[in-house]
């Protein structure tokens, strides 16, 4: 072994599977002169990879979870260190049943297609050890295995280094890391100090310990995962290798069983969120077994152990088979239950690849190494990115209150839309006195209360009787209430009043502020002080980065307003381009502003009782923003709609905020006005519009062109992605967005369901759709069309069913349900002049 | 016959022994807890003793309130019930230890009659005082061997062996009696999940001794210089084995 290095390219902190993994793919990648250390000893240095128990499950209703996982499995069955066992997930109850219905329509949607619904009997025919009677049936999947994660970390780890491109360092700990004017400078060791430019830290429960070092947060927290192992097996004596029979999780109780040579694992999810802090972890020496394996806590498993020996009387009912080990497993967990990849904000070169298991562990590496060498990752990580994180979601109290209430859902059925009760009414906009006296049911956005409609609505559902549309089924109609439906038409009837004020908002000014942006869009940002622009933001490979909307209010000044979920993200990628001459600079402005918006056929009417600024047709043209005087408020006014209707988004200081809703509720009373929740603004008036929304239809994994947003020449000037959107504007689209309606909605049952969003699209006989580079066709949103009287769905088909007037099915809860397409592009649904929005 | 079987709830240390910041006590922070494994090895003698003649087995400590778990522990494996003489977590001394114990004894006697035998580990896992087994006995009247390393019941009268080099010295002794056992007296058996969840239902009689003024007095402790381990490279690859072969020469183990 040579000597300790004093420089690097890039070090690599943590020897678990992330940060082998990691190396060895940077390595891939073309890195030479990469340092990968670890506090402890090789093979396994003590963190949650030394104890894990090594299985994968590949379905997920996430697709980036899914896809990364998937890629997992891949590296290791390359690796070899991967045994196929299959893996049943068992109901005990009804609902479970639905749950693993659902669970068939997730794999069919990421291209998981060795899965099969199973009886009892077929489950019992599998694992010959399970009690049949207490379970309604399993969702089979042959391809879950265990892997041998740490022998996976060392191949890759042998394979860096026999490159010549990696050098490795055990028993060697970060004892400090240095940042000069942002940039991450040097890591400090025990063994010396390291000038290196990058810095990654996959420390598992340790990350947030080391992010601390260089003043940046990575916020998870360390979680306790009961798990116990009990021996001899007699039925297991017998076994070659290590796993001969399915893999069984026991999902209502939250456990797991699974064989593992001639012993048994027990694992848990149910017992109390039992959270450490990182510096509470043992050192290495201070450890009875490992920092991370911590005494078993007997209490906590007393249920557990009775579920199981109703589960598998048995095995886990054999006086002879012993509890030969049990440990409180140590793992990480954060705010929303995905991982925590990509470039911290706080520091330039310093980057996270943490909060991740073994299932998705290489798949990880692979995608943080190409998002440090490209600027961006095969699969799209944005539900991952550590910049995803406002500033009160890296707080030690929300962390923990979010990952303890996450942490028994482990195993849970998570409905899409189920909202968090944990360590709400942090963001409150100025109108929340307001709404809550209108009886609003707030869903939180980036830690916002946000109406998601308005009990006090519930008269409208009278007013417009059949044509509301109401849900039979309790999980369509979770989370869900008709009286959205009900804003929706009385708002396209008359107007509506929404709270925006979870919009981030970004001021960028300076004599570099237009280059800047004109950098970053794909859109002309170079127009008239006035207009307002919808543009995208696109990757270098020409996926989608961020869509969003550019006010120019000066020469030199631009505002940025964005979603709030996705804020953060788009700050850092604005700052990330900051020109180095300081000649633009970016502020945040999100709590600065309140923004309401007006739409519907009375809104001008209703502006216009209450300004005398011109706000006609002519004098205040569609995409056109300026200052104008609201009773006695100065209020920024942007003529745009996310739900298609004439009208404005009006943007106050926060403290004024309201005044603005008191004058223009009161002024609305005679025009009908109605307050409209984010039901209305995210999902009704948007479909029926067909508009698009970051995170669900736009995502890296998608180029403009297949979007139907490549309308117009492109511009002059250089931006990001320009060179692959030119390439996409001239290749065959692979995929296009269309939007699709929902011909009959009866189940076999007699209910009519009504689908949430992200299940697959199928043919009418159930046949996988699947693009020529390989992508699914899946539901990107779904949502009513209350003016339609139809349930629209959206979701990128490949050119052959990609025809109006296609028919197809939508699997949801693995029943067929006959969809048409009904639009291929952007061209809306209602109204698809746009002769209101523009009127 | 009746058994009663004495355990110590102890740290289970595994790597470096870390102390409290007075230095009075272990740090237990990230410890589990247990029994010395002299004290595993009486549990499991005291069970095959009544699983092979039949009776009961009792579990004694005296301990802080958590000290519960090793008495679920040692009912996990088969005792069929504890008696947990409370204390406030303050280190007792031997005799103060032997004097409640004898309490707790008399009690049982009033109650459910004479104990046949008295297991004892030979030493407590951290004071290691070898003191609380001999006391008990001076105290009741009754025989003690000390260091057992096997036990059986010949009729009324026990047949013990200790190790004595590389001999072995042989006690028989009437019963009543009192033993205090070695590691290695048996192999103790892992609880099952059904003997885990019957150890949750068999009963614990509390009672709270009152604690005498000490006549032992900890000041503090210290950790041994030596604790560090040490690995020593032989060497690396074919060029290491003559040096192998010359260690395992050295340790006698070559022919």
């Amino acid at each position: 072994m040579t000597g300790f290095p004093s420089q690097a390219r890039c070090v690599v902190i943590g020897c678990g599977i992330v940060g082998n993994s990691l190396a060895y793919h940077l390595t891939l990648q073309g890195w030479t002169d990469v340092l990968l250390i670890d506090k402890g000893p090789l093979p396994n240095p003590g963190g949650s990879t030394g104890h894990a128990s090594n299985f994968i499950f590949p379905v997920d209703h996430s697709k980036e979870m899914t896809q990364l996982t998937l890629e997992s499995v891949r590296q290791y069955q390359e690796l070899g260190v991967f045994t196929r066992s299959g893996g049943i997930e068992v109901a005990r109850t009804e609902a479970r049943v639905q749950e693993l219905q659902r669970r068939m329509s997730s794999a069919k949607a990421w291209g998981v297609e060795d899965v099969a619904l199973l009886t009892p009997a077929e489950v019992k025919e599998l694992v010959p050890f399970i009690d049949e009677r207490v379970i309604l049936g399993g969702f089979y999947t042959a391809s879950v295995g265990v892997v041998d994660s740490l022998r996976a970390g060392t191949i890759m780890r042998e394979r860096g280094q026999a490159s010549g491109a990696l050098a490795v360092f055990a028993n060697t700990e970060v004892i400090g890391i240095d940042v000069e004017r942002g940039r991450v400078r040097r890591v400090r060791t025990t063994r010396g100090d390291v000038e290196t430019e990058t810095v990654a830290i996959a420390c598992g429960v340790w990350s947030p310990r080391l992010a601390r070092m260089a003043g940046a947060s990575i916020p998870l927290t360390p979680a306790v995962h009961q798990m116990i192992d009990i021996g001899p097996v007699p039925r297991f004596l017998e076994s070659q290798g290590e796993i001969e029979y399915p893999i069984v999780r026991d999902m209502d109780t939250n456990m797991y069983e699974r064989q593992h040579g001639t012993g048994l694992e027990i694992g848990s999810y149910a017992h109390r969120p039992i959270l450490y802090d990182p510096d509470e972890i043992p050192s290495l020496e201070e450890a009875a077994l490992s920092p991370t394996e911590l005494p078993f806590t007997q209490e906590d498993f007393s249920l557990q152990m009775e579920q199981a020996l109703e589960l598998m009387p048995e095995i886990v009912g054999d006086e002879r088979v012993g509890i030969k080990y049990a440990i409180n497993g140590l793992l990480s967990l954060t705010p929303d239950g995905m991982p925590i990849l990509g470039e911290t904000p706080e520091v330039r070169g310093l980057w996270s690849a943490a909060a991740v298991w073994v299932k998705e562990g290489p798949g990880v590496g692979k995608a943080v190494a190409e998002w440090m060498t490209h600027g961006e990752a095969e699969i799209d990580l944005h539900a991952s990115d550590i910049a995803r994180f406002w500033p009160h979601q890296k707080t030690r109290a929300h962390v923990r209150a979010r990952a303890a209430e996450g942490f028994n859902k482990t195993y849970g059925i998570v409905h899409p839309l189920e909202q968090w009760e944990s360590n709400r009414g942090v963001r409150l906009s100025p109108f929340y006195e307001r709404e809550r006296a209108l009886g609003a049911v707030f869903f939180e956005a980036a830690g916002w209360e946000r109406p998601q409609w308005y009990e006090a609505n519930a008269a409208l559902l009278e007013e417009y009787g059949d044509r509301v549309g109401r849900r039979q089924a309790e999980w369509d109609a979770r989370w869900w209430s008709p009286i959205i439906n009900a804003e929706h038409l009385a708002m396209r009837d008359r107007a509506g009043l929404f709270d925006l004020s979870a919009f981030a908002i970004f001021d960028v000014a300076g004599p570099g502020a237009l280059d800047l942006l004109q950098r970053l869009s794909l859109r002309q940002i170079d127009v008239p002080v006035g207009r307002v622009v919808y543009t995208p933001w696109l990757t270098p490979r020409g996926g989608f980065r961020a869509d969003l909307t550019i006010m120019r209010l000066g020469e030199e000044r631009f505002r940025v307003v964005t979603g709030g979920a996705h804020g953060m993200a788009d700050l850092k990628w604005l700052l990330d381009h900051l020109p180095a001459d300081g000649s633009a600079q970016v502020s945040d402005e999100t709590s600065a502003w309140a923004t309401l918006g007006l739409w519907g056929p009375r809104a001008r009417d209703i502006l216009a009782s209450l300004t005398s600024d011109d706000v006609s047709p002519e004098g205040f043209p569609f995409a056109t923003c300026r200052t104008i005087e609201v009773g006695p408020l100065r209020v920024l006014a942007s003529r745009i709609s996310y739900v298609g209707d004439l009208g404005w988004e009006l943007y106050v200081p926060i403290e004024q905020g309201a005044r603005l809703w008191d004058l223009l509720w009161e002024a609305g009373q005679p025009h009908g006005l109605v307050a409209c929740g984010i039901g209305v603004y995210g999902t009704t008036g948007r479909l029926e519009k067909c508009y698009r929304a970051y995170g669900f239809e736009l995502e890296s994994e998608y180029t403009v062109v297949e979007a139907g947003m490549a309308w117009g020449p492109v511009k002059e000037e250089d931006f990001i992605g320009k060179e692959a959107h030119l390439r996409h504007r001239q290749e065959e689209p692979a995929a296009l967005l269309c939007t699709l309606v929902v011909d009959d909605h009866r189940s076999s049952s007699g209910l009519e369901r009504y689908m949430l969003g992200r299940e697959p699209i199928v043919t009418r006989k159930g046949g996988r759709i699947v693009d020529r580079k390989g992508r699914g066709s899946y539901v990107t949103s779904a949502g009513a069309g209350p003016s339609l009287g139809k349930h629209i769905l959206m979701a990128y088909l490949p050119p052959e069913h990609a025809v109006v007037g296609a028919e197809l099915a939508v699997e949801y809860l693995h029943e067929l349900y006959p969809v048409t397409v009904a639009v291929v592009g952007s061209t809306p649904l209602f109204d698809p002049e746009n002769t209101r929005i523009r009127s | 016959m009746r058994v009663l079987v004495c355990v110590k709830r102890v740290p289970m240390t595994g790597g470096r022994i870390v102390l409290t910041p007075d230095q009075r006590e272990i740090e237990t922070r990230h410890l589990g807890f247990t029994v010395s494994p002299h004290e595993e090895c009486a549990v499991e003698e005291a069970v095959r003793l009544i699983e092979t003649h039949g009776g009961e087995s009792v579990v004694l400590t005296l301990g802080p309130p958590q000290a519960e778990e090793q008495l679920r522990d040692a009912m996990a494996i088969g005792v069929d019930r504890a008696i947990h003489l409370v204390t406030d977590g303050e280190e007792w001394d031997p005799q103060a230890t032997a004097a409640a114990i004898v309490e707790a004894i008399e009690v049982e006697r009033r109650v459910g009659g004479d104990f046949d035998l008295y297991l004892f580990g030979n030493e407590s896992a951290d004071a290691g005082n070898y003191q609380v087994g001999i006391r008990v006995a001076y105290s009741l009247g009754l025989p003690v061997v000390t260091g057992v390393k096997a036990l059986a019941v010949e009729g009324d009268r026990l047949r013990l062996e200790r190790e004595a080099g590389a001999a072995r010295d042989l006690y028989e002794v009437p019963l009543p009696a009192v033993v205090t056992v070695l590691e290695g007296i048996n192999l103790p058996r892992y609880p099952s999940v059904p003997g885990r969840m019957r150890a949750q239902r068999k009963p614990i009689a509390s009672s709270t001794p009152v604690r005498p003024t000490p006549r032992l007095e900890k000041v503090r402790l210290v950790v041994p210089e030596s604790q560090r381990k040490e690995a020593e490279i032989l060497g690396h690859g074919p060029q290491a084995a003559p040096r192998v072969v010359e260690l395992l020469a050295e340790l006698g183990v070559l022919p």
